[in-house]
């Protein structure tokens, strides 16, 4: 595959979330990445292929390295890239998505990337437009992309997702980014744990296909990937644990609890972290066997990618397409 | 000259299935009206022997039942009239064969004032559609901190007290508010859900929840404040009715509680029988409910409560909300789904499913809610009121929200396919809704 030749068929209209989507799709998706992996490290990174196209960037929620990531994205592929925050203007003004949506859609833009902090907003937004819509995370749902940069930043380490066991740890309960990584990583035959205090983990979790664990030296206990999560603490009403150093000593990643893993074990995290919070500082920045640079190298490839199949591919405006 | 008005005119509804379950009547016959009241009903009223004078309806073998009572339901009015009205409320309740209903306090102003009562009760007598007899709150202003003046609002016609969509959150206060009513022996009604448990949430907790990214409101939240009111009931002696249960573990913990002898009654709603957590689907708003659809386990067991008579009555808790409130994220979204024209349609399905007989499904709709609040309906009785519904239970249909008569749309059940179509509704003698015209 190179990035010249037309896009291959995606069946979906928008990309919304990972639940839903089959291998080939993510197999796709991810091979078309690779293509932009190389692109990037060229000196000259831009091409003109998505040319005279519009991808608004529309975050109803504070981001910068998702945003800037897919404005990289989008302008390495020639296409004009508008970005809008919305937290602070138009909601305030008691202007609803819809109407933000239905506005937007009139201005004829062909991909709107978009993050907002309720789950199902993108959804409902991507029914009152005309575009593609790329969810760029909806509150605790899903955040496809990052799925997809963590399953590259995965495949290129180890060569495959297939049967390697992954432990997703920390704040699971408010996460989007471990809901889309349990679907892609199920999806994909890698066996999936869960580790977090009871008060993190919402309920029937375990029918999302993971098992769960409640010590961090059990649950990342001959694992070949340990995924940490972000204390979503502007998410928390209430008490979920008693404090943070409390929380540090027993879910916090250091090389102690590290050393339970595989020999080769990845470290990744979604970013952006807190240090000696829920990562020791020492084993984030550990460049043999921590991958979290690499996810963010790969975050502007995988959304390359995905900018691709959906603004290039002329799929009708069918329904069944989602 | 002498003009004979219509309300004193003689009606005679003739080739009917009566059905009046507070006197297991289940025959073919017919009922004469005259002015406001039933003058005579029976196998014996035909058509042939009448007197020319009396105009004659022909029910073409439907079934002709009291009119029905519907003991949970919001209008809106005043306060909120973008989302319903008396009016339209009315029309809608008419439609679905609803001859009596009352109405929640949380209107603004709250119905805590004897002025908001009668302004209440004067403007649905002067539409003179469906009766409407209102619910006043347990606490002033719903703030759940001190006692509205519940004996004259009872004075002034309020039939019961309730916080209306919230419970009262104070043990101390419902303790207070259940001795206090005993003095004037009234009925207090509980939204069951323990506030600090449920806060935040937007469907069930559980398996689909997780999946969607929606905080949970835990079962347990119902059950927690049953159980808690039950204790307050067998510590004051007070009357307490639950509405809309939605949880086998609260069903089950009124089921003991009867079982001890304590004054406690509770009703569900057509959504806790016909519709599980799964009518969410991806974020369907009007599936949004308070309390909120639960798991199919729960369903079922709504479903034996209502067979064993743990669950006393059906109402339709009718909560209109306009788009604005629901064409929202789905945690934004507003609480809360129509019932009113629903409400037979889809009690009837426990009939249709072989859970219940005919007779046993609209004794939940008629006199059973009717003796809960002490209202003069519900019933088939020789001078009794004339408030009828004349319905075909075998009508397939399909629920459409654009077809429905409420003002707001947002029915759980748009697009079901349902069996059982109300034809005609009379109203104190009165016809005052005919399908197609």
């Amino acid at each position: 595959m190179s990035s010249g030749d037309p896009p291959p068929f995606f069946r979906h209209r928008h990309l919304l979330g990972i639940e839903g989507l089959v291998p080939p799709e993510i197999s796709l998706i991810l091979d078309l990445s690779e293509v932009y992996v190389e692109q990037n490290r060229r000196a000259d990174k831009k091409q003109a292929l998505l040319r005279g196209r519009t991808i608004i960037n529309l975050f109803f929620e504070a981001s910068t390295r998702t945003s800037t990531s897919f404005v990289l994205a989008g302008k390495r592929l020639g296409a004009d890239v508008i970005e809008m925050s919305v937290s602070s203007s138009s909601i305030r003004k008691g202007e609803t998505v819809i109407d933000t949506a239905m506005t937007l859609n009139a201005m004829h833009p062909d991909v709107l990337v978009v993050r907002h902090p309720e789950s199902g907003a993108v959804k409902l937004l991507s029914e009152k437009v005309n575009c593609a819509v790329i969810n760029a995370g909806d509150g605790s749902h899903e955040h496809p992309t990052q799925a997809l940069l963590d399953a590259l930043t995965i495949r290129r380490r180890k060569g495959r997702l297939h049967g390697l066991k992954v432990a997703i740890c920390g704040d699971i309960l408010h996460s989007r980014v471990a809901r889309s990584n349990i679907h892609l990583l199920n999806i994909m035959g890698a066996q999936v744990r869960v580790v977090a205090p009871r008060t993190l983990l919402p309920r029937a979790v375990e029918r999302l296909g993971v098992e769960v664990f409640h010590r961090m030296e059990d649950g990342i206990d001959g694992c070949d990937i340990v995924m940490m999560l972000r204390l979503q603490t502007e998410r928390m009403q209430g008490t979920y644990f008693p404090s943070i150093r409390e929380y540090f000593h027993f879910f916090g990643l250091d090389y102690e609890k590290l050393n339970r893993a595989s020999a080769d074990a990845l470290i990744m995290h979604p970013g952006p972290m807190n240090r000696g919070v829920e990562i020791d500082s020492v084993v984030a920045d550990d460049i043999g066997r921590s991958a979290i640079r690499e996810q963010v190298e790969m975050g502007v490839a995988v959304r390359m990618a995905c900018l691709d199949l959906l603004a290039r591919s002329d799929i009708e405006h069918d329904p069944r397409n989602v | 000259m002498t003009v004979k008005s219509e309300a004193a005119m003689r009606v005679a509804y003739v080739g009917a299935r009566l059905l009046d379950p507070a006197s297991n009547l289940d025959n073919a016959g017919g009922l004469i009206t005259e002015g406001e009241h039933i003058v005579d009903l029976g196998p014996h009223v035909i058509a042939d022997g009448l007197s020319s004078d009396i105009e004659i309806v022909d029910c073409r073998g439907l079934c002709l039942a009291p009119g029905l009572v519907d003991i949970r339901v919001q209008l809106r009015e005043p306060g909120e009239e973008h989302k319903g009205t008396l009016a339209s409320g009315g029309r809608a309740a008419t439609a679905g064969g609803i001859t009596s209903m009352v109405c929640l306090p949380n209107t603004r102003p709250v119905i805590d004032d004897v002025s908001v009562v009668e302004f209440v009760a004067r403007r649905a007598r002067l539409l003179g559609l469906t009766k409407v007899y209102p619910y006043a709150a347990v606490t002033k202003g719903l703030d759940g901190s001190d006692l509205a003046e519940m004996g004259m609002l009872a004075e002034a016609g309020a039939v019961a007290f309730t916080d209306g969509v919230k419970a009262v959150a104070n043990a101390k206060l419902m303790r207070q508010a259940l001795l206090y009513a005993r003095t004037f022996d009234l009925l207090i009604v509980e939204h069951p859900e323990e506030p600090t448990l449920a806060a935040g949430g937007a469907m069930n907790a559980g398996e689909v929840a997780t999946r969607l990214g929606l905080v949970g409101i835990p079962r347990e939240a119902e059950v927690i404040m049953v159980e808690r009111d039950i204790h307050l009931v067998r510590m004051t002696g007070g009357r307490l009715h639950f509405s809309h249960l939605s949880t086998a573990a609260a069903i089950d913990a009124v089921r003991q509680a009867k079982a001890s002898g304590l004054a406690i009654t509770c009703d569900t709603a057509p959504p806790y029988f016909a519709l599980n957590e799964h009518a969410v689907g991806e974020y369907r708003t009007f599936a949004k409910l308070s309390p909120p659809l639960r798991t199919e386990e729960d369903r079922m067991a709504v479903i034996l409560g209502l067979l064993d008579g743990t669950i006393d009555a059906i109402a339709s808790d009718h909560a209109p909300e306009d788009e604005d409130a629901k064409r929202l994220p789905f945690a934004q979204a507003a609480f809360g789904g129509i019932g009113l024209e629903t409400l037979l349609a889809i009690s009837l399905s426990l009939y249709h499913n072989g859970h219940l007989s005919m007779l046993d499904v609209l004794r939940l709709i008629t006199c059973k809610p009717a003796s809960l609040m002490g209202l003069p309906a519900g019933r088939l009785t020789k001078g009794g009121r004339a408030d009828l519904t004349v319905f075909d239970p075998e009508r397939p249909w399909q629920i459409r929200e654009h077809e429905l008569y409420s003002k707001s749309k947002n029915t759980p059940f748009d697009y079901r396919p349902v069996q059982g179509r109300v034809v005609m509704t009379v109203v104190d003698g009165r016809r005052v809704f005919t399908l197609d015209g």
